[in-house]
C-alpha cells in the first residue's frame, strides 16, 4: 500500500509539475497576476508531493519490505536502521528519487523566499525549475521506478553495495546532489533573465546567494567523497582524476567561474551574457555528470545496451534542456547588453575576467579527458584512457596563475584597478611572509624540499596571507579595532576563508604528493616494519563481528624511537550476501600533519599478512581546506546586503504600484 | 588590448591541453592484439582480459602475484608486486597497466578491478566478445 501511494504521489507531483511549467510562462506572456501567482503554490504542492515519495521508499526500507524490488535488491535485514535509510539513494532508481527530492526542496525554498522578487521573475525561475523537474520525474517513471513490486517477494533481500556502507557515504551523495541541482536555480534564473530580457544589477544580486548556497554544498560534497575513497578503497589515494570524480569536478570549475562573474555583473553590469551562459553551462554540465554517473554511460556507451530506453531518454533529456536553453541564448543574449564600454585588464574586472577563463578552460580540458575515450571507443576507432598524467599536465600550469590572481582579488579595485604603487604596499608582507614560511615549512614539516614544492607553497601561502590581509587592514584601519571587524560584511568574510581553503587544500595536495611514503610488506605476527622513522609492528590478527560482516582485523602497534605511538586497526571485511567478495578497511591516525595509514591485503602462503602501510604528510589538509572553502561560501551565501536588496527591490516596487494610478491619471 | 591578452592566454591553454592530450593517452589493448604484435611499440600501455582460472601463483611472502590474463583466445601472463584490488580473484575481469618485456611477461605497476561485484569493465566485455566472435582465432581456453 505505502509503495503505491508513493509512486501515486510521483504520479501526482508530474501533474502538478506540468501545471507549474506552463502556466505561470502564459501569464508572464500576457501579463496575467492570477496565472503567474500560481508559481508559487504549485512548487509547494509539488514538493509536498514528491517528499512523501521519498518518504514512502524509506518506509519500505525501514520495515523491509522486500516486494518493493528496490529494497530486496539494496536492502536485507541485517542491515542497520541508518544504512537501510541511506540504501534509499544506494543505486540508481533511489538515487534519481535523491535527486527530484532536492530538486523539489531549492524550488520549495526559491518559492518560500522569493515572496519579494517581482511577480513575473519568480513566475518564470519556478515555472523553468518545473521543466527540469518534468524531465526527471518522467524519467523515473519511465525507465526507473523506483517503487515496482515483485512477487513472489524475496525472503531476505541482497545487499547495500559494502563500500557505501560508510558514515562518508551517509552524508557524501545528498550533499553532492544539493551542489549539482542548486546549480538548476542559477539556470533557472539565467533563463528567466533571457525570457525577459533583463539583467542588471538586482538579478545579479537575487541570482548570487543561490549560486553560491549550490557551490558550497558541491564544494562540501566533492571533499566528502575525496575523504570516503582514502578511508574505504584501500589504496591511500584521495583523487584519482576518475571520469566519476571529474564529473563532480567539472561543474565545481564552471560554478567557481560563475561566482566570481556574477560579482563583476552585479557591481559593474559587465560580463551579463557570459554570466548567463555560465549558469547555462554550470547546470548542463550537473545534469550531465549526473547521467554520466548513474546511468553508466562512463563506464560505458555499452551501458546503454543493458537497458536502451534508459540511455536514450538521458540523451533525449540532455540535449532538449542544453538545446532549448543554447536556443534562446542564442536568440535572445544581444538583448543583453553590457553596462560598460571597455575593461581594462588591470582592474578587478580585468583579473576576474583572466580568473574566468582559466577555469573554463580548466574545465574544458577536464571535459575533453572524460569524454575523448568515451565517443572514441563509441565509434569504434580503438580504446584509450586519458590517465592522471594528462590531467596533472594541464591543470599545474592553469591552476598555478589562478593561485597567483587570489591575492590580488582584494585588492586591486574596480574600473581603473588603482595605484600600483599602493597595490604593492598592501601585498608585500604578505609575499614575504608566503616566501619565508613556502622555504621553512617543507623542512619543518617533513623534512626535506624541492623547487616545484617550494613554488606550490609559496604560491599557497599567498593566498592565504593576502586574503588575510584584509581583515587586518579593516582591523587597523584608522584604530578601528574589532569594531572594524565586526563591521565587515559577510561576505568579504567568506571570500577570505574561501580563498584561505584554497591555499590549505592545496598545501595538502603538494605535500601529501610530493612526500607520502609507502611501503608494501608482508608481515607475520610479532615482526615490524619501518616507515619514516615510524615502526609498524604487527601484533596479531583477530576475528571480529561486525552486524552484517565478519572481518579480519590486524592489530598493528606504531612506535617511534622505542616508545609506543598508537595501534591502528586495519580489517578486511567480509559482508555477509556478498559472495566472499572482501572489502578493506584502512587504519588510520589522523594528526594534524600527518596520517599514518595501514590497509590489510591477503594472507600469504607463508602466513604472514602483506599490507600497505603509508605516512602521508599534510594529507587531512586537503578536506580541511575543502571544509573551510564551504564555510566561506555559507557566510558569503548569508550577506545581509542580499536580504536588504530583496526588500529594496520589493519597496521600489510598491512605490511604482503607488505612483502607477496617479501617473496614469 | 584585452582581447588579444585573452585569445593568448586561451590559445596557449588550449595548446598546452592538447600536447599534454597526445603525450598521455593510454592505449588498450586485449591479449589478442598483443598477439597481434599490436602493443610492440607501445611503450606502457593497459591490457584487459580475464584473469585465467588456476593461473594466480603467489610468492612465498605473498607479495607478488603472477597471473595470466585470457580472452579465451590469447594469454598473457602477468607479474605484479604489490597489494591486489579487493576485487581481484580467478575469472573476473581485470585491467593491468604496465608494459610488456622481451620474454612476452607483462610486469604490471597497476592492477584495477572495479569496485562493483557485478562489474565487468566494459573494455574488457568489448575485448571478450571481439575474441569469441573473431573467425580467425579458434578459441583455446
Amino acid at each position: 500500500m505505502i509503495p503505491e501511494l508513493g509512486h501515486f504521489a510521483l504520479v501526482l507531483a508530474l501533474c502538478i509539475a506540468f501545471a507549474q511549467a506552463t502556466l505561470p510562462l502564459i501569464g508572464v506572456k500576457r501579463g496575467n497576476d492570477v496565472l503567474m501567482g500560481f508559481a508559487r503554490p504549485a512548487a509547494i504542492a509539488q514538493f509536498a508531493f514528491i517528499a512523501i515519495a521519498f518518504g514512502a521508499l524509506a518506509y519500505s526500507f525501514a520495515i523491509n519490505d522486500f516486494t518493493v524490488a528496490y529494497v530486496a535488491a539494496n536492502s536485507n535485514t541485517h542491515l542497520p536502521l541508518i544504512y537501510r535509510l541511506t540504501a534509499v539513494w544506494g543505486a540508481h532508481e533511489g538515487s534519481l528519487l535523491l535527486w527530484v527530492t532536492i530538486l523539489g526542496c531549492w524550488t520549495f525554498a526559491v518559492a518560500v523566499f522569493s515572496r519579494r522578487l517581482p511577480q513575473d521573475v519568480r513566475a518564470s525561475v519556478l515555472s523553468v525549475m518545473a521543466w527540469v523537474s518534468i524531465g526527471f520525474l518522467l524519467f523515473m517513471l519511465l525507465t526507473s521506478n523506483p517503487f515496482t513490486r515483485q512477487f513472489p517477494a524475496p525472503m531476505q533481500g541482497r545487499d547495500l553495495n559494502p563500500l557505501l556502507q560508510d558514515p562518508g557515504m551517509v552524508s557524501h551523495p545528498p550533499t553532492l546532489y544539493m551542489g549539482y541541482v542548486g546549480f538548476s536555480v542559477a539556470f533557472a534564473f539565467a533563463i528567466a533573465a533571457l525570457i525577459g530580457g533583463r539583467l542588471d544589477a538586482a538579478w545579479a544580486r537575487w541570482t548570487r546567494p543561490w549560486t553560491t548556497a549550490a557551490w558550497l554544498f558541491l564544494t562540501v560534497g566533492i571533499t566528502l567523497g575525496s575523504w570516503w575513497s582514502y578511508r574505504e578503497l584501500g589504496w591511500g589515494g584521495w583523487w584519482f582524476w576518475d571520469p566519476v570524480e571529474n564529473a563532480s569536478f567539472m561543474p565545481w570549475l564552471v560554478g567557481t567561474a560563475l561566482i566570481h562573474s556574477l560579482s563583476v555583473t552585479e557591481k559593474r553590469g559587465a560580463f551579463k551574457s557570459w554570466t548567463v551562459l555560465l549558469a547555462i553551462c554550470a547546470f548542463s554540465l550537473s545534469l550531465l555528470g549526473t547521467f554520466l554517473v548513474r546511468s553508466g554511460v562512463l563506464v560505458s556507451v555499452h551501458a546503454f545496451s543493458e537497458d536502451p530506453k534508459r540511455g536514450i531518454f538521458i540523451l533525449g533529456f540532455l540535449s532538449a534542456v542544453v538545446g532549448a536553453a543554447m536556443l534562446l541564448y542564442a536568440v535572445r543574449a544581444p538583448l543583453l547588453k553590457s553596462d560598460v564600454a571597455e575593461v581594462r585588464w588591470f582592474s578587478r574586472e580585468g583579473l576576474l575576467l583572466l580568473n574566468n577563463v582559466l577555469l573554463v578552460v580548466a574545465a574544458g580540458a577536464v571535459l575533453l579527458g572524460t569524454l575523448y575515450p568515451i565517443v572514441l571507443s563509441g565509434f569504434d576507432f580503438g580504446k584509450i584512457s586519458v590517465g592522471p598524467p594528462y590531467f596533472n599536465t594541464v591543470f599545474v600550469p592553469l591552476f598555478a596563475p589562478l593561485v597567483v590572481l587570489v591575492g590580488f582579488a582584494m585588492v586591486v579595485r574596480w574600473r581603473h584597478g588603482g595605484n600600483a604603487r599602493d597595490v604593492w604596499r598592501r601585498l608585500r608582507l604578505p609575499l614575504g611572509l608566503a616566501v619565508l614560511v613556502g622555504v621553512l615549512l617543507p623542512w619543518w614539516g617533513v623534512g626535506a624540499s624541492t623547487l616545484a614544492v617550494t613554488a606550490a607553497l609559496i604560491m599557497a601561502l599567498w593566498a592565504i596571507f593576502s586574503a588575510l590581509a584584509e581583515p587586518v587592514r579593516r582591523f587597523r584601519h584608522h584604530g578601528a579595532g574589532w569594531a572594524g571587524l565586526a563591521r565587515t560584511p559577510r561576505g568579504v568574510w567568506g571570500m577570505t576563508l574561501a580563498h584561505c581553503g584554497l591555499g590549505i587544500t592545496i598545501i595538502g595536495i603538494t605535500l601529501a604528493s610530493a612526500y607520502s611514503i609507502r611501503h608494501d610488506v608482508s608481515l607475520k605476527p610479532g615482526q615490524s616494519a619501518e616507515v619514516h622513522g615510524y615502526t609498524f609492528r604487527l601484533e596479531n590478527t583477530s576475528q571480529y563481528h561486525g552486524p552484517n560482516y565478519q572481518a579480519n582485523t590486524a592489530d598493528i602497534a606504531v612506535g617511534r624511537d622505542g616508545h609506543q605511538y598508537t595501534v591502528l586497526h586495519p580489517q578486511k571485511r567480509y559482508y555477509d550476501g556478498q559472495m566472499g567478495n572482501a572489502y578493506t578497511e584502512a587504519g588510520i591516525d589522523w594528526h594534524p600533519t600527518y596520517d599514518l595509514y595501514a590497509s590489510l591485503g591477503d594472507r600469504a602462503p607463508d602466513g604472514g599478512w602483506s599490507m600497505r602501510l603509508y605516512y602521508k604528510p599534510f594529507v587531512s589538509w586537503i578536506w580541511y581546506g575543502g571544509l573551510i572553502m564551504g564555510l566561506g561560501g555559507a557566510l558569503a551565501a548569508s550577506d545581509r546586503r542580499y536580504r536588504l536588496a530583496l526588500r529594496a527591490s520589493a519597496r521600489e516596487r510598491d512605490l511604482a504600484a503607488a505612483l502607477d494610478p496617479l501617473l496614469q491619471s | 588590448m584585452l582581447v588579444a591578452f585573452l585569445l593568448i592566454g586561451v590559445g596557449g591553454a588550449t595548446a598546452l591541453a592538447l600536447t599534454a592530450f597526445r603525450k598521455n593517452i593510454m592505449y588498450f589493448y586485449s591479449p589478442t592484439q598483443v598477439a597481434a604484435g599490436a602493443a610492440a611499440n607501445a611503450h606502457v600501455f593497459r591490457l584487459g582480459g580475464l584473469v585465467k582460472k588456476g593461473t594466480i601463483q603467489k610468492s612465498n611472502n605473498g607479495l607478488t602475484t603472477r597471473f595470466v590474463v585470457t580472452d579465451h583466445a590469447h594469454n598473457v601472463p602477468v607479474v605484479y608486486t604489490g597489494i591486489l584490488p579487493d576485487l581481484f580473484r580467478a575469472g573476473q575481469g581485470v585491467v593491468v597497466h604496465g608494459r610488456l618485456g622481451s620474454k612476452g611477461v607483462f610486469t604490471a605497476d597497476q592492477v584495477l578491478a572495479k569496485h562493483d561485484a557485478t562489474y565487468m569493465p566494459p573494455t574488457v566485455k568489448r575485448a571478450l566478445k571481439t575474441a569469441q566472435t573473431a573467425p580467425s582465432t579458434s578459441p583455446r581456453s
